[in-house]
């Protein structure tokens, strides 16, 4: 199965825009699951401090440099495809603290529990809410940060706040 | 029947694309009158709950309905424009005269340049019982969810994985409503694939080479049965699966809006890529009769934040052929004639790009 024919992304797409060992261990830090040439750069102007290189073409995909992103997590709510995320391997021993877009209703209270969802929108684990906040672009979007257990951060994209 | 005739152009929609060709030919300085079958200016805009894609000149992460509000405020004060709403265009006549119906009254415009921006219409799917109640189209789940409030009901099967089918789905998740299946009959998704991993993620399967075969119900829509396909379009045997919904809703694609040009006599060619027949034109959007211009969807189905860039084009220059705004005309077409290049050029400008080609020798052979 691939991206074009069922919409999840294959373990091979997602290793290439794994920041590497060295900057994850660093702290918080981008992932922008983004593999289409799409007529798309809003990402690139978001990001202030130069985390997005300059598109050449408005169609390419984005090029990161990891070095100069420092996690704000800025960008994850001017993506109209909702494909960045924000991860931080040095949250605790334990998780890493994740940081996704959303929206939907309802909002999860900081601090509650709700089922973390896989890329296929399957149930994986628990996770805790660590923070939520309005995107800074003020498109109503959320930004959720979520504690979740390091060996399931590569999986975990979205939640499940009630059944 | 009276007469309204104090207008160079009359721009005929009021979506994305005819809202631009306003503002653009009203900011040369020509007079332009804006007509718009629906109470509200925005078009499909107005429906529209996502995030745009594009860049900051497309109005890039607003969503829809915001840039709509942006233009229609922009449109409604211009000292320029005036805006016709809850008024159609019936048809073009001779002498260039097109006549408008309001509240059962008649008018007749004869404007000095047509843009016609009127958008496209939803294909539709045959299947048994596919005029069940409960089976709709894309666009009417999106008017009663997002203009009026109603959600269509509580179980939807979506057909179509293009950006419309995958947006719909999920509008509809986000109005609490569950969207078991998106049934594609290509062996791909049409879709931006980060549309496609969002509805993904919330946990809606996306059927590729599938197609629905039948929909049951004793009055209304109860269950419909779906299968894969092979290549040639023939059922897998053995892949029949059943779903119960209430709801199946259809987004299979759009055919452009032209009435009023095969009325007018621009020359109609069908081309496959735009979604069916549309005008011959040139880089300006000048169909084969002068002063007489397309943009959006009504000219090829494309993206919205395209149309917005077209009706520019088509505005600019309506404007420049009545002796409006001539210092600027150039810059600013070949500005806005790049931003569009450069939306076209990827791989999904795929098909704009190869049905513009069929146009342009379809244009040889026909001059
Ligand atoms: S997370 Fe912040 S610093 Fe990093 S790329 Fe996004 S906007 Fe730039
Ligand atoms: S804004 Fe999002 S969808 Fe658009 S190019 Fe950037 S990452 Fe991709």
């Amino acid at each position: 199965m691939t991206l074009e024919k069922n919409g999840i992304p294959t373990p091979a797409q997602l290793a290439v825009i794994k920041p590497s060992k060295e900057r994850l261990a660093k702290g918080p830090v981008v992932l922008v699951e983004c593999f289409q040439k799409i007529p798309c750069d809003p990402c690139y102007s978001a990001c202030k401090r130069g985390g997005f290189l300059p598109f050449e073409d408005i169609n390419d995909l984005p090029q990161m440099d990891y070095d100069k992103c420092n996690g704000c997590g800025i960008c994850i709510g001017a993506c109209p495809g909702l494909a960045i995320f924000v991860i931080d391997e040095t949250y605790s021993e334990q998780e890493a603290l994740l940081t996704i877009p959303w929206e939907f209703l309802p909002v999860p209270d900081e601090g509650s529990t709700v089922q973390g969802l896989n890329r296929s929108g399957e149930p994986v684990a628990p996770v805790k809410v660590v923070k939520v906040r309005p995107s800074a672009k003020k498109n109503g979007a959320m930004i959720i940060s979520l504690a979740v257990p390091k060996e399931l951060a590569d999986d975990i994209r979205s939640i499940r706040v009630k059944d | 029947m009276s007469s309204i005739d104090n207008t160079d152009i009359l721009i005929i929609g009021g979506g994305p694309a005819g809202l631009k060709a306003a503002l653009s030919a009203a900011d040369q300085g020509a007079r332009a009158t804006l007509v718009e079958r629906d109470p509200h200016l925005g078009g499909q805009l107005i429906k529209q709950t996502h995030m745009f894609f594009g860049s900051k000149e497309q109005y890039a992460s607003e969503r829809g309905f915001k840039i709509a509000e942006t233009l229609s405020l922009a449109v409604t004060n211009h000292p320029n424009i005036r805006v016709l709403s809850n008024t159609t265009a019936l048809g073009y006549y001779e002498d260039k005269a097109i006549a408008l119906e309001v509240d059962k009254r008649f008018f007749v415009v004869k404007p000095e340049a047509l843009i016609l921006a009127a958008g496209a219409q939803e294909n539709t799917l045959m299947f048994p019982n596919c005029d069940l109640p409960g089976i709709y189209g894309a666009g009417a789940v999106q008017t009663l969810m997002n203009v009026h409030g109603v959600v269509p009901g509580e179980r939807v099967a979506m057909v179509g994985a293009g950006n419309i089918g995958v947006i719909v789905s999920y509008q509809l998740l986000q109005a609490g409503i569950k969207v078991p299946a998106i049934i594609e009959a290509m062996p791909h998704i049409g879709a931006y694939h980060v549309h496609a991993s969002k509805v993904r993620r919330m946990g809606v399967p996306i059927y590729t080479s599938h197609t629905v075969l039948a929909a049951h119900g004793r009055d209304c829509l109860e269950k419909i049965t779906f299968a894969e396909i092979d290549h040639n379009r023939q059922t897998v045997s053995g892949s029949e699966k059943e779903l119960e919904v209430d709801v199946l809703c259809i987004a299979v694609g759009l055919t452009p809006l032209t009435e009023i040009l095969f009325q007018a006599g621009c020359k109609m060619v069908y081309i496959t890529e735009f979604g069916g027949h549309v005008a011959l034109r040139n880089e300006t959007l000048e169909t084969s009769i002068k002063n007489v211009f397309v943009a959006g969807d009504a000219g090829g189905i494309e993206e919205a934040s395209s149309a917005m860039v077209e009706g520019s084009i088509a505005g600019l220059t309506a404007a420049a052929n009545l002796g409006h705004g001539l210092d600027s005309y150039a810059v600013k077409l070949s500005e806005a004639q790049k931003e569009l290049a450069n939306l076209r050029r990827g791989p999904t400008g795929e098909k704009t790009r190869s049905g513009l080609q069929r146009l342009s020798l379809a244009g040889e052979v026909a001059s």
